[in-house]
Order: structure tokens, then sequence, then C-alpha cells
């Protein structure tokens, strides 16, 4: 069985509710570090950080250049700004061309997160208007880390998953509300091998 | 063109390493201090683009084909800018700094990795709407003469026009834009009496040195390229090259902070990342 290291979910259009969601309801221990990419405005402050931080167990921040990547954190990509992962896991930021139409792109954090940590990635695709994040879910997928769309039916803009499941075959479609509860239990197990081998 | 499945069985990471060390020891660029997220996206870019099959052939083109070369320093510079690129930086350029330099009989700016050269053309405009630019020389440098070529003919698309007005006024613009260049066709000339202020020339901050001393320094989306060493290069030869009180200007996401130059510094406006060299750290 793989040890994930990194999750990294991507959202658009409806993706502010869809986070909510999702980081309200992880463990307070969750044991794998969050990257999270999700299309803001270039000149937007950003507030969905502050907000999401509110209702998360766990530290909710934007992420700054050469940065640690540590557990019990979410990292957000800043606006204007596309975030990419290390291989000594820390972050970069960069302000290359817009990708999709959107920087941050979903695709180049996904991209570089495959890159980086190789299988040991979990890849969540959530609602959207956009084609952004199929091909990192394509790339993540033949790295052979672990990819997840949200079930396009229950995406307030199905656009976005229905893109990556016609261009990769996901391991997992599941329904907003299961995808927490889904990441909590790849935690816990996480952590139980951990005990196990310590 | 490579397969998403091919390139999880390439050795990415030595590759990349055998590549960067390849093209230092040919041409002495040295990319070895760069984010290596940064150089990976790059390189299989090009990679997706050409019809080269992998890293190592790569290598060996760039070895033999200098013109190749020229493509891949390109791609590994980030020439993406825009004329007044975040106004408020311009706007607390205007309010903040200005007037510290309005003081000295002359103005020296550096503006190191001035890509294209629209920002380098904001600032011209802005001394000159505070009465300044006739007492003022900014040097201009890039490590890309490509990029360069372009910045010294001082013309533009007027695709991003409508764009460039915006971040104008939200910079505190006294008047407008089109007051400073001619407009033909689809492009946009700027005056003459700028370019005359601005010396372009080639500067690598990873293997050059301090060659003048200015009044303030600006270089903005470039450390963010730079592994911490490298950055701590940088940011000393910034501090080097800077006056006694001199102002160093950077990208929003980007800080002294970590460097062992940090404590030199302090901020003059904390958001817009513009600080000033402490008096007394000239060891």
């Amino acid at each position: 069985m793989t040890n994930y290291e990194l999750v990294a979910i991507g959202a658009s259009a409806g993706g502010m509710n869809a986070l909510k969601e999702i980081l309200s309801n992880l463990d307070r221990d969750f044991a794998f570090p969050i990257v999270a990419v999700q299309h803001v405005a270039p000149d937007s402050e950003n507030y969905l950080v502050e907000y999401l931080d509110e209702y998360s167990n766990l530290s909710v921040r934007e992420a700054s250049e050469k940065q640690s990547i540590l557990p019990y954190h979410v990292y957000f990509a800043p606006p204007n700004y596309h975030l990419l992962v290390e291989e000594d896991k820390t972050f970069s930021l960069t302000v290359s061309e817009k990708v999709n139409y959107s920087r941050p792109s979903i695709d180049v954090s996904f991209e570089s997160a495959a890159l980086a940590y190789k299988e040991r990635v979990i890849g969540i695709l959530l609602t959207g208007a956009s084609q952004d994040g199929a091909k990192g879910m394509q790339m993540l997928h033949g790295f052979k880390s672990m990819t997840i769309v949200q079930e396009p039916k229950t995406a307030s803009v199905p656009v976005m998953p229905k893109a990556a499941i016609e261009l990769v075959t996901v391991d997992y479609k599941l329904p907003l509300e299961k995808i927490a509860p889904f990441l909590n239990t790849l935690s816990r197990t996480h952590a139980g091998r951990k005990e196990q081998k310590g | 063109m490579i397969n998403n499945q091919d390139l999880a069985q390439e050795n990415i990471s030595i590759d990349i390493k055998l590549l960067l060390e390849a093209i230092y020891l040919k041409y002495g660029h040295d990319f070895r201090n760069y984010s290596q997220a940064h150089l990976k996206r790059r390189i299989l870019h090009r990679l997706m683009l050409s019809n080269i099959n992998s890293i190592s052939e790569m290598q060996y083109k760039v070895l033999h084909e200098p013109e190749f070369m020229q493509e891949i320093l390109t791609d590994f510079s980030i020439n993406v800018t825009e004329m007044f690129r975040d106004p408020a930086f311009y706007l607390t350029m205007r309010k903040d700094v200005l007037p510290v330099l309005r003081t000295y009989p002359y103005i020296k700016i550096w503006h190191a990795g001035c890509s294209t050269g629209e920002e380098v053309y904001s600032m011209a405009i802005l001394l000159e709407e505070e009465g300044l630019l006739d007492k003022t020389l900014i040097y201009a440098t890039d490590n890309n003469e490509t990029v360069l070529k372009v910045a010294k003919k001082a013309e533009y698309s007027t695709e991003n026009l409508k764009n460039y007005q915006k971040n104008y006024e939200k910079g505190g613009g006294k008047g407008k834009l089109s007051d400073y260049y001619e407009e033909k066709g689809s492009v946009i000339k700027f005056d003459p009496r700028f370019r005359k202020r601005i010396v372009f020339s080639e500067h690598n901050l990873v293997t050059d040195n301090v060659f003048t001393e200015v009044h303030l320094i600006i270089c903005r989306n470039v450390l963010i390229y730079f592994n911490r060493n490298l950055q701590n290069r940088v940011i000393k030869l910034f501090h080097d090259s800077l006056m006694k009180e001199g102002v160093l200007g950077i990208g929003s996401k980007e800080s002294v902070d970590y460097s062992r130059y940090g404590d030199a510094f302090e901020y003059i406006n904390k958001n817009q990342k513009i600080y000033i060299k402490k008096s007394g750290n000239d060891e």
C-alpha cells in the first residue's frame, strides 16, 4: 500500500462551499499536508483563506515561497501566482504565463506535486467551470498517485470534474460529503501503520 | 514527445542536474541554484513541444547547438510583465520613496531583471511626473539579450493597452498614459526622452558582481526562482550596491527576512515589500 504524503485539491467556480465542506470535516490530527488551488481574481485579497481557517481544525494559510510543507496545514496558492511543490518539501512561486486562463492554475500545482512526490499524492478535483486540473490529474495518474474527483452530479458546476473524468480513468468519483470521511480513513490508516512500525 | 507513463520512469532529477551542469560548463549560464520545480516545469514543457525524447537527448542538443541554448535560456526565464504591474507598488513609490530620492542632486536606479522593459518605462514615467527624470539615470539589466532587444526598442503591442491605462491610473498617474507614447497601428512607442535616461545592459545576478552604487534597486519576481543560497547571494549583492539609506523594492511575495542580510534592511512599506538599507551596516 502506498505511503501517501500530500493531498492536492483544486477548485474553481463553487469551490468555496465545497472546500468548506471538506476542510471543516477533516480530523484535527489529519496526517497529510494539503496544497489547495482555488481560482481567484488576480487582485483578490484572498479572504477565502481567513474564512476557511475559521471552519477548519487545520491551520489554513496562504503559501509562502520556500516555506516547508508540514502536516496539519492547508496551503493555498496566492492570487496571481502559480504554486509549485519542490522535492525537498518546500514551496516555490512563479508568475509564469496563465494556464487555462488561470494563475494560480490547478494543472501547474498538480503536475509539480506529481513530479516531486511521485505516487505519494492524493489528488482531488472539485467543482468548476474550467478545464483546469484535468491534465494535472492525468499526470498524477501517470505517476500512480491517487486521483479523486467530486461526483459531477454533486458539483455546483460540473464542467471541471467532468473534463477530468473524460481525460483520465480516475480512481474514485465521490459525492462531496463523502470526500472528507474518505480522507480521514486514509489518514487514520496511515497513522495506524506508522504506530505499528514505530 | 513524451507521455506521462514514460515520464514516471525517467530519472528526472538526475537528468536535470546533468543538463544544468552541461549548460554551466559549456556556456557559463548557472541555473544550478534555481528552483528545481520551476526548471522541471520549463524543461518538460520544452520536451512536450519538441521532437526530443528525453532530457539526456536535450543535453546533447544543448551542447552541440548554441541556438538551442538561446531557446532554453528564454524558456528558463519568466518574461511575464506589464506596465505598472501591481499599481499599489508604484503608488507607494510615488508617495513614500520619490520624496526621499528628491533630496539627492542626482538619482541612480538599478532595475535588475527588467525583462522586456515595461516596468522600466513605467518608472521613467513616474519620475517624469514627479519632475525627477532629468536628474535620474536608470540602469536596466537582464541576463537574456533577447528580452533586452525588445526593451531597447520601447515598442509594445496595443493589445494590453486598456489594462496598462487602468494600472497607470491606479498607480496614481497624473495625466493620461497616451501622453507618453505614439500609437502606430498595433504598436505604441514611448517617447525617446524616456529611453535617453535608461541604460540597458546584460547582467547576470547569479554570476556577475556589483557594477555601480545606486539609490534605488528594483528587482521584482526574480528572487522567487532562486533557492535560498542564491537568494542570499543576490540580497548581499543588492546590499553592496546600495548607497547609505538606499531603497530596495522586491516582489510582493518575496522577502529578505530569511537572508543573512535581513537585519540590514527595514521596511518602508511591508505590503509592497519596499525596504530601506539601515545605516551603520557597512562593515
